[in-house]
């Protein structure tokens, strides 16, 4: 056979080796097939290290809370709202008292009604927390104005309360 | 010329040969057991249980999902989020899940899409109730099949992750999933999934949305543990998986999951 008919073979496969070649510098040496198999494990096995390395936001421990604020802690032992992580109220902790130096407080009366506007759905957990018609029940005024969440009995309240309309 | 002496039959012969040895990648030749391509970790698979009863429809653990793993607050994408079903009395099921549920449910009226907001009278409804969802980690994940670079995978304790650095954002596994769970992150410019916040439970702490929910309507444990009461439940209790009918095997199981739910 002549010549002329193997040389674009030899272009082919000298582009093949070039691609062959720059994959080994460009993939890294642990991608490969690991644990879970051809189908489901083909990855670099170094990013699971990186999901791990991930830095947590939220604390979730009450036992650090009420190492700085016992009163708030001590309060919302006994009230129905124990069952609330602080951090659900006031944002994730981080570094809190460092970074960020304080919480943020929201007042809003969208955080109370996550909870306690009333929805009429008797097989869902809702149907346990006595609900209000947040058009009804004091329009227009924080909730935190007559309700202390902390407190062990919310309806009764330590703040002044101004005369209900 | 030593050409002149191969045949026709001999050089069809070899270039066959070439190219099925070509057509062999590298990781082919690498001897592995059956052990090892199957058993993953024996002591170890992360589940996760939700139990619907108990959802209030609060949208805390959303809160927390989407600050834990920076998953930018306004944009309309989360990892995890909560639906709210209403079936009323003339048989009709309405869903809706505003911005997931971040901010809880805190309406009567529910988003019918184009249709703006439907106001539904009490007594008209039949049954009514929260479904929290996240990713359901497949162990036969339809996403990571699709995926053609290798991008994203599955761990041996049973998470299916994605490799941000990998992933060219194609959106192949975004469809592939029939939860629709995946999303393109607005600025990592990569899919994004729930982790099963990997980064908590390889530390010994439940996930962000478990640890954030007053009720217990969330869990997370290991199936592979037969003291763990997550999978107590799971062994013992009734309890449903979503679109069991796909063969995706899903590794989030429902207590109370009515026939609506889709
Ligand atoms: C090491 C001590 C410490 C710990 C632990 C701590 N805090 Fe604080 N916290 C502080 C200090 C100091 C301030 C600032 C008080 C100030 O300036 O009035 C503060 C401020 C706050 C504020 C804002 C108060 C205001 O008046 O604006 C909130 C809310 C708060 N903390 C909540 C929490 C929660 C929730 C936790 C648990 C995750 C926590 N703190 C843990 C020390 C602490
Ligand atoms: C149900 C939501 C909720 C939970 C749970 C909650 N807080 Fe608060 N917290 C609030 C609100 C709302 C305010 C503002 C109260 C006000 O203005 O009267 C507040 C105020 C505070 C303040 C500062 C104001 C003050 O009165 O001194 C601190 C400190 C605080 N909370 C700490 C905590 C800690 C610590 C926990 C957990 C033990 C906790 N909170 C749990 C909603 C919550
Ligand atoms: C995560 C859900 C949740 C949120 C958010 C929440 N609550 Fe509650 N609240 C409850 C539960 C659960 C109870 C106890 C059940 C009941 O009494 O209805 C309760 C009880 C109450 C009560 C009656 C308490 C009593 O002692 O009789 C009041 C008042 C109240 N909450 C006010 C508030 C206010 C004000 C806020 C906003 C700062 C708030 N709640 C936020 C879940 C919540
Ligand atoms: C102006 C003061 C005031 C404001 C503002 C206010 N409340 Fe109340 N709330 C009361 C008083 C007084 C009661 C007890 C009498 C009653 O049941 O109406 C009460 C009762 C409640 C109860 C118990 C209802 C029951 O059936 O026992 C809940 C829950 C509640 N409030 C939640 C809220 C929430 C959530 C907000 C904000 C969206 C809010 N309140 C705003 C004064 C207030």
């Amino acid at each position: 056979m002549k010549n002329h008919v193997w040389r674009p073979l030899f272009v082919v496969l000298g582009v093949a080796a070039l691609i062959l070649a720059a994959r080994m510098f460009y993939v890294p040496k642990d991608f490969g097939v690991h644990d879970q198999g051809y189908m489901y494990g083909f990855h670099r096995l170094g990013n699971e290290q990186d999901w791990k390395d991930q830095k947590p936001e939220y604390r979730f421990e009450p036992e650090y809370c009420s190492g700085c604020h016992p009163d708030k802690a001590e309060e919302l032992s006994t009230s129905p709202h124990a069952i609330i992580p602080c951090e659900d109220c006031h944002g994730p902790a981080k570094g809190h008292p460092e970074d960020p130096p304080k919480l943020p407080i929201d007042r809003s009366r969208e955080q109370c009604m996550r909870c306690h506007a009333y929805l009429p759905y008797a097989q869902s957990g809702r149907s346990n927390i006595r609900g209000i018609d947040p058009a009804e029940h004091n329009p227009g005024t924080e909730c935190v104005i007559c309700h202390d969440p902390h407190h062990s009995n919310a309806v009764e309240t330590p703040h002044p309360q101004p005369p209900l309309p | 010329m030593g050409f002149d002496v191969m045949d026709r039959r001999e050089f069809i012969r070899s270039t066959a040969i070439f190219i099925a040895g070509a057509s062999v990648p590298a990781a082919a030749l690498e001897v592995m057991s059956a052990k090892e391509l199957f058993a993953a970790r024996p002591d170890i698979h992360w589940v996760f249980l939700v139990d619907t009863t108990k959802c209030v429809g609060c949208g805390f653990c959303v809160k927390a999902c989407k600050l834990e793993n920076g998953i930018p607050y306004d944009a309309n994408v989360t990892r995890t989020w909560v639906e709210r079903y209403v079936l009323t009395k003339d048989g009709k099921v309405r869903a809706d899940t505003p911005k997931g549920a971040r901010d809880g449910f805190i309406t009567k009226q529910i988003d019918e899409n184009a249709e703006g907001m439907k106001d539904i009278k009490d007594e008209d409804i039949d049954k009514a109730f929260f479904v929290p969802k996240l990713c359901n980690q497949c162990d036969n994940p339809p996403c990571v099949q699709v995926c053609p670079v290798g991008a994203t995978y599955k761990t041996a304790d049973g998470v299916v992750l994605v490799d941000r650095t990998w992933c060219i954002g194609c959106g192949y596994c975004i469809m592939g999933c029939p939860y629709g769970v995946r999303f393109f992150h607005p600025v990592e410019h990569v899919a994004d999934k729930c982790t099963f916040c990997y980064h908590r439970i390889t530390k010994g702490r439940k996930t962000a949305c478990v640890e954030a929910c007053p009720f217990g309507a969330r869990d997370i444990g290991n199936i592979k543990d037969p003291n763990d009461p997550v999978a107590k439940v799971i062994m013992t209790q009734r309890v449903g998986v979503l679109k069991d009918e796909y063969g995706t095997k899903p590794q989030a199981f429902y207590i109370g999951l009515s026939k609506e739910v889709r």
